[in-house]
């Protein structure tokens, strides 16, 4: 059962040949047998898991279940549920058990969608490489001596060892489409604004948005068409129709203008990826788009940019984690200074303390206009670049990141170099724009992946051109060795 | 030398809305601790806040009043710091856009000076919870459920030279928020806080002194001796040669102490920036035009009104008219009564006094409308002297029924029959027959201040229940024979 996509999943399900009961107790069992292989979990529920399916299985046989009614799903930890902990790959919330559900955690629910558990991640969802887990590394089901990618590496490798046949995830400056990337998944993260925030834990709020990591672009619509919704408890959620995400995906690609931006293949691209990524060039000529190239001139202003914007609202998201209320608290404060910095600083790991003082530092009195100021008029610029190119064309193709995943320790002594894993990506968390990756080839036998980046609010138009690209070619039902 | 004195004043005013400025939490004071906060006010993760519309009505309704021009683009910042009664580890405050810019309050002083005390500016931001010390055994308590409680923070420039322009200022400032009911103004819970910015210096020049804030002042008097205390101590430090450090102090109101809380070497860096959670709110001039069609009527404007309507002098209008309860007590008892003048006069001495005395509030008062209004129509159509009436209105007030029941049961009716009258003034000049030859034998000025004699006699026969101008008119026809 494992093999399905979700799509097939769901025909499966109507069609009896095996109840949602089944179906989740298999996957449990993948699980529970799997793993402790690649970590990629941090919370199973199992007794929670099979009663949802049994309620899923009562509303299959009254025959009104919505499509997605059985279907087994993972939660990254970052997105709050209701009775169980929710960590956020944290020591500092390792004791936290939400009293309320994420709206998209609600959203799968109504669908009849069943929680297998919670996904590992980055602390906080800061990193590239999932090795900033309280929880532990996740290892990488295509090489286990490589990572997953991060920070949603928990999703990926749980997706892409088919321990879930979807899960959810976040992304802030790539932490959904890197992980699809190094593991042959499809990822998508929506325009901002598209997805309620609503119990997702805050890394930076201007930047962070909910997406899911799944087999297939299918899959992906399919899970998009409730994870997208108008949820007034998020201001900046936009009221705006939620289209069917499924019925645009077998329209025709002839006519459709493809933009390449020369800054996403300059230094640093591995070369073999690059190969890939113009070989997937090519079936999009054969599928009649046109091929265009574009600039966006201000790309290599987006990396340095984010690393101030996003730790500056960070290291406001994170005060509240202050051992007063909830989550971690050191042993026998002395007093309340020691409460705060001690609680702090056993709760926080490396990584999430070095986002908090980049970020309280470039808000601070005397380097606020050099630093935030600075990087908000950097944002508009680079957002300004994407606006132009879409007036020239419909969708922006390049590569998901540089090179395809690489060895646990290989650039945790160097934040810089973790940091440009996420080059091709940051800049559309900056402009808000939705991206997806999908797998176009492997390098060294591990996968690569295809960027494509919509207009605001052209999901439909995205998971359309995902879509073609799967119906054409066979890297996405490559699995990963072992995985049987 | 001669020193002069700067305030500015720092405002927080507790918007009466009935749910907090980003949570749908209640705002309701008195609950049991933590009862009236919700996972937002409790900053879980994952919370989002969403911004109250009806405290931006507030807001923009208080800017109008104020004179002031509407940001018609706010922007909310978050304040960092940590202190455990503030849960998010930020305030969620304005700061570069904010809801009010620059307008102005026009306040009375006495012998009728006025004078104009600009205002900076005033913003949206939420309170925070309390910290509660005692109780816990070496421990503090938290008590979330003031957290976002919405506020607008009034900031005026430095333009007050005194305590009792301060005060008058503050007291202005309370009148408009009650009148809009904008906010309950009521100060002994804290729905109106002050900080006052004070410095000193020498008579003439146009240098502002250092200054010290005084912090979390909740009473008009409290505010009076603060700022008199500290003017006094940053005097005396000055003509000592010392130097006044600028620091934030906080005022005891029960020992008449100040000290020093923190000087501006341990302030904290704010680091402020955009709530990346909230957008900008934008508001057009529609919806302003809307929200002033729909104000209520503001003190000033009452005043004026009450002039025009009810023929007061400016000063009755201006008393009546300071704080709305007083106002709308006036306007319901004048309905009944039709008699301003006399309830104007009733309502600012002897039920003013009485309030003071039994420290009451006007709309809490014994003594309601429709009872002064009674009063005052048995006033007016002479069943009453003032003297009585005084008698009648203490009666009110111990809840002895309304002005009729009292005057039929005590018999305090005012006599004006003129039969009775007669027999009690010839009673008295039979009985003072030297004093009324001398009367008749005096001229016309003399004899004018010797009636009053007679006046007092026959009130004193009726037991003070005669009908003053009815005995007046008599008496003088029968003394003129």
């Amino acid at each position: 059962m494992h093999q399905f996509t979700i799509a097939e999943l769901t025909q499966g399900l109507r069609r009896k040949d095996f109840s949602s009961i089944e179906l989740t107790q298999h996957y449990l069992d993948r699980i529970a047998r799997l793993d402790k292989t690649y970590n990629s979990y941090i919370t199973v529920t199992p007794e929670l898991a099979l009663e949802q399916a049994a309620a899923a299985d009562k509303r299959l046989a009254a025959g009104d279940a919505p499509a997605l009614c059985g279907v087994p799903i993972a939660h990254k930890d970052i997105f709050c549920t209701t009775g169980v902990r929710t960590s956020c790959g944290s020591k500092m919330l390792d004791n936290f058990i939400a009293p309320y559900n994420a709206t998209i955690v609600e959203n799968y629910l109504a669908a009849g969608m069943v929680t297998l558990g919670k996904t590992n991640m980055d602390e906080f969802a800061m990193g590239s490489s999932n090795e900033t887990s309280y929880y532990g590394p996740v290892k990488n089901p295509w090489a286990t001596d490589c990572v997953p990618g991060g920070s949603s590496g928990g999703s990926a490798a749980a997706v892409a060892a088919h321990l879930a046949p979807g899960a959810t995830a976040s992304d802030t400056g790539g932490s959904i489409r890197q992980p699809a990337a190094l593991c042959g998944l499809t990822g998508i993260k929506p325009t901002y604004g598209r997805v309620s925030r609503w119990g997702m834990i805050a890394f930076a709020s201007s930047l962070d948005q909910a997406g899911t990591l799944t087999r297939t672009a299918e899959d992906a619509a399919l899970l998009l068409n409730h994870l997208a919704s108008f949820d007034p408890k998020d201001s900046t959620c936009v009221e705006r129709d939620i289209p069917d995400y499924t019925a645009t995906l077998n329209n025709s690609l002839a006519g459709l203008k493809i933009g390449v931006p020369k800054e996403y293949f300059g230094e640093g691209l591995h070369p073999e990826t690059a190969a890939h990524v113009e070989a997937a060039i090519k079936v999009y000529e054969k599928l009649g788009a046109t091929i265009h190239s574009v600039s966006l001139p201000h790309t290599h202003l987006a990396v340095p940019a984010y690393y101030v914007i996003a730790p500056a609202e960070c290291s406001a998201n994170l005060s509240r984690f202050d051992g007063v209320r909830y989550g971690y608290r050191c042993e026998n404060p002395k007093d309340l200074a020691d409460l705060y910095k001690r609680s702090r600083a056993e709760g926080f790991g490396d990584e999430v303390k070095r986002r908090i003082l980049v970020g309280s530092y470039a808000l601070s009195a005397g380097y606020y206009d050099a630093y935030y100021s600075k990087a908000q008029k950097v944002r508009r610029l680079i957002k300004q670049d994407f606006v132009d190119a879409f007036t020239q064309v419909d969708v922006i193709l390049g590569p998901t990141s540089p090179s395809p995943a690489f060895a646990f320790g290989s650039k945790t002594k160097d934040p810089v170099a973790m940091y440009l894993e996420d080059i091709y990506t940051i800049a559309t968390n900056l402009a808000g724009l939705p991206g997806l990756s999908i797998p176009c080839g492997l390098v060294d036998n591990k996968p690569v992946g295809l960027q494509l980046i919509g207009d605001y609010f052209a999901e439909a138009q995205l998971l359309n051109v995902a879509h073609q690209f799967q119906q054409a070619t066979d890297f996405h039902q490559q699995t990963a060795p072992g995985i049987e | 030398m001669q020193w002069e004195t700067v305030i500015g004043l720092e405002v927080h005013v507790q918007l009466a809305t009935k749910t907090k400025i980003f949570s749908g939490a209640s705002t309701a004071f008195g609950a049991e601790p933590n009862t009236q906060a919700c996972a937002i006010d409790l900053a879980m993760p994952g919370t989002l806040p969403v911004a109250n519309a009806e405290a931006f009505r507030f807001a923009t309704m208080f800017g109008l009043a104020v004179n002031a021009e509407i940001g018609k683009r706010s922007v909310f910042e978050r304040k960092n710091y940590f202190y455990p009664d503030l849960p998010k580890g930020y305030q969620t405050t304005q700061l570069a856009e904010p809801i009010v810019g620059p307008g102005y309050v026009d306040i009375e002083l006495d012998g009728g000076r006025t004078k104009r005390v600009r205002i900076h500016h005033a913003h949206l931001e939420e309170d925070a919870g309390k910290s509660l010390h005692e109780d816990f055994a070496g421990m503090s308590g938290i008590d979330l459920n003031r957290a976002g409680t919405p506020l607008i923070e009034v900031v005026t420039e430095p333009d007050m030279r005194s305590a009792e322009e301060a005060v008058a200022f503050a007291k202005k400032l309370h009148s408009i928020v009650t009148s809009l009911e904008i906010c309950d103004g009521d100060m002994s819970q804290g729905s109106m806080r002050f900080d006052v910015n004070i410095s000193v210096r020498p008579k003439g020049s146009d240098k502002l002194g250092t200054r010290t804030e005084t912090k979390n002042l909740n009473s008009f008097k409290f505010m009076e001796e603060a700022i008199e205390l500290e003017v006094e101590r940053q005097i005396d430090v000055l003509e000592d040669g010392g130097k006044i450090i600028q620091e934030t102090r906080l005022y005891n109101g029960d020992t008449k102490k100040a000290r020093s809380m923190r000087t501006k070497e341990d302030s904290n860096d704010y680091r402020y920036f955009p709530c990346p959670d909230l957008l900008p709110v934008i508001l057009d001039d529609e919806y302003i035009e809307n929200v002033r069609k729909q104000m209520p009527e503001l003190p000033e404007a009452k005043r004026a009104r009450f002039v025009e309507q009810y023929g007061l002098g400016d000063y009755d209008a201006g008393q009546l008219t300071a704080d709305k309860f007083t106002a709308a007590f006036f306007e319901a008892s004048v309905k009944i009564s039709g008699e301003p003048k006399l309830t104007a006069n009733w309502i600012m001495v002897d039920l003013g006094a009485y309030l003071n005395r039994t420290e009451q509030r006007i709309d809490q008062s014994p003594v309601t409308p429709e009872l002064l209004a009674g009063l005052v129509v048995r006033i007016k159509d002479g069943t009453l002297s003032s003297k009585i009436a005084k008698q009648v209105f203490e009666a009110i007030a111990n809840g002895e029924g309304d002005a009729d029941t009292i005057i039929e049961t005590k018999g305090l009716k005012q006599v004006s029959d003129t039969g009775a009258l007669e027999k009690m003034i010839d009673e008295v000049l039979a009985n003072n027959a030297a004093q009324v030859e001398g009367y008749r034998a005096a001229d016309e000025a003399k004899r004018g201040k010797m009636l009053g004699f007679f006046v007092g006699q026959v009130m004193k026969a009726s037991k003070g229940q005669a009908n003053p101008q009815a005995l007046n008119e008599l008496l003088v026809k029968k003394l003129n024979g």
